[in-house]
């Protein structure tokens, strides 16, 4: 039992410790109140269909209400293929 | 490289695969799906190929060169279907524009796409959104199997037979 | 039936992962936790989306009624495939430092001085 297993063993029962209460202390699974209520994806629900023409309210949030974040994410499998292309070249002599 | 029964099962079900991932990537904005779902499906089609075939075979008839152009034509699509609409502020001077606008949905001029859907499934709506799923699709499908490929090739034994 | 079941679920996954990061030696052992975490992480979003009595948030056929939200479906989505990339780059990154150690011990690699 080495120094290190000793402070990573306690970190990792404060962490635990921390999760399970949050776990039960969360509100109840499907309930909205005054609290948290949606405003913001009760007005996609309600306007997607006549504002972007699309069935589907998943594809027009990530492709027209937010196409900033799918830029960023096309960004990242790029840079993500970019890096292993080149940490697997071979140079010829 | 494995058994002739296993190359001729993988012969049979790759058109069918690609064919259901082309499906699930181009209907949409109906039904649950997109670009990246679509391009998971085609991706793990031609990784069973892979799987079938050896990486050595593999690596002789697909270069990976031609796959990251691909890769590249996908992003560069994806990118100038935004910026199309700041330009049409610069030519018709009449239409506010912005960047990822939908410029597609409610004019005559280019009569593709241009409805607007009421939940009877029509393909002909939603503007700009079938042509974008198109090229992430793209750019999913290229960066997946160039993935696959290239760690499967640097990683082959020495001294392995070609039958 | 219990309550909070999904968030219970949730907690269970991180911590497998956040074990197998701290107490494992082998990299291959800590790369599938850091997955695990990963995969935590993605069915929490998910959770978070759900009504009482909704069903999917999609127009074409639908049987009426509530929605559910459609804004975390579209989080998730992008999480997922930054994971993939990530994990493309790390093991990546294993195969080379095998190439030139020999070894997969994490106490044995980057000590060059000693």
């Amino acid at each position: 039992m080495s120094s290190r297993n000793i402070v990573g063993a306690v970190f990792f029962v404060i962490i635990a410790v921390f999760l399970f209460f949050s776990a039960l202390l969360i509100h109840p699974f499907g309930e909205f109140n005054e609290d948290n209520n949606p405003e913001m994806d009760q007005y996609i629900i309600d306007n997607a269909q006549n504002q972007t023409g699309a069935d589907n309210s998943v594809t027009s949030v990530v492709f027209d209400y937010r196409g900033f974040d799918t830029l960023g994410e096309a960004t990242v499998l790029f840079t993500a293929v970019a890096g292993v292309i080149l940490l697997f070249r071979r140079l010829k002599k | 490289m494995m058994s002739r029964i296993v190359k001729t099962i993988s012969n049979i079900a790759f058109p069918i695969v690609t064919i259901y991932g082309l499906y699930v990537i181009a209907h949409g904005h109906l039904t649950p799906g997109g670009g990246f779902q679509g391009g998971a499906v085609v991706a793990s089609g031609c990784a069973m190929v892979l799987v079938a075939y050896g990486s050595v075979w593999t690596m002789r008839k697909v270069k990976e060169k031609h796959l990251s152009i691909l890769e590249s034509l996908g992003a560069i699509g994806f990118i100038g279907l935004g910026f199309i609409g700041i330009l049409l502020v610069f030519f018709y001077s009449s239409s506010d524009g912005n960047f990822f606008q939908n410029f597609l949905l409610k004019q005559d001029v280019i009569p593709i796409f241009n409805e607007i859907g009421k939940g009877l499934s029509n393909i002909n709506t939603a503007g700009v959104l079938p042509l974008m799923n198109f090229a992430v699709g793209l750019k999913v499908i290229a960066g997946l199997f160039v993935i696959v490929l290239v760690m499967a090739y640097a990683t082959r034994l020495k001294g392995e037979k070609q039958k | 039936m219990i309550f909070n079941f999904p968030y219970i679920a949730v907690v269970a996954l991180i911590l497998i992962g956040l074990y197998a990061v701290v107490f494992k030696r082998n990299l291959i052992k800590i790369v599938i936790g850091i997955t695990f975490i990963e995969c935590g992480v993605n069915l929490f979003l998910i959770t978070l989306a759900y009504r009482e009595g909704s069903t999917a948030p999609i127009y074409t056929a639908s049987p009426g009624g509530i929605m559910s939200l459609p804004v975390p479906h579209a989080l998730t989505l992008t999480s997922i495939v930054i994971g993939v990339a990530v994990l493309a780059l790390m093991l990546s990154l294993i195969i080379h430092i095998y190439k030139i150690y020999g070894t997969l011990d994490v106490r044995n690699i980057g000590r060059e001085k000693e």
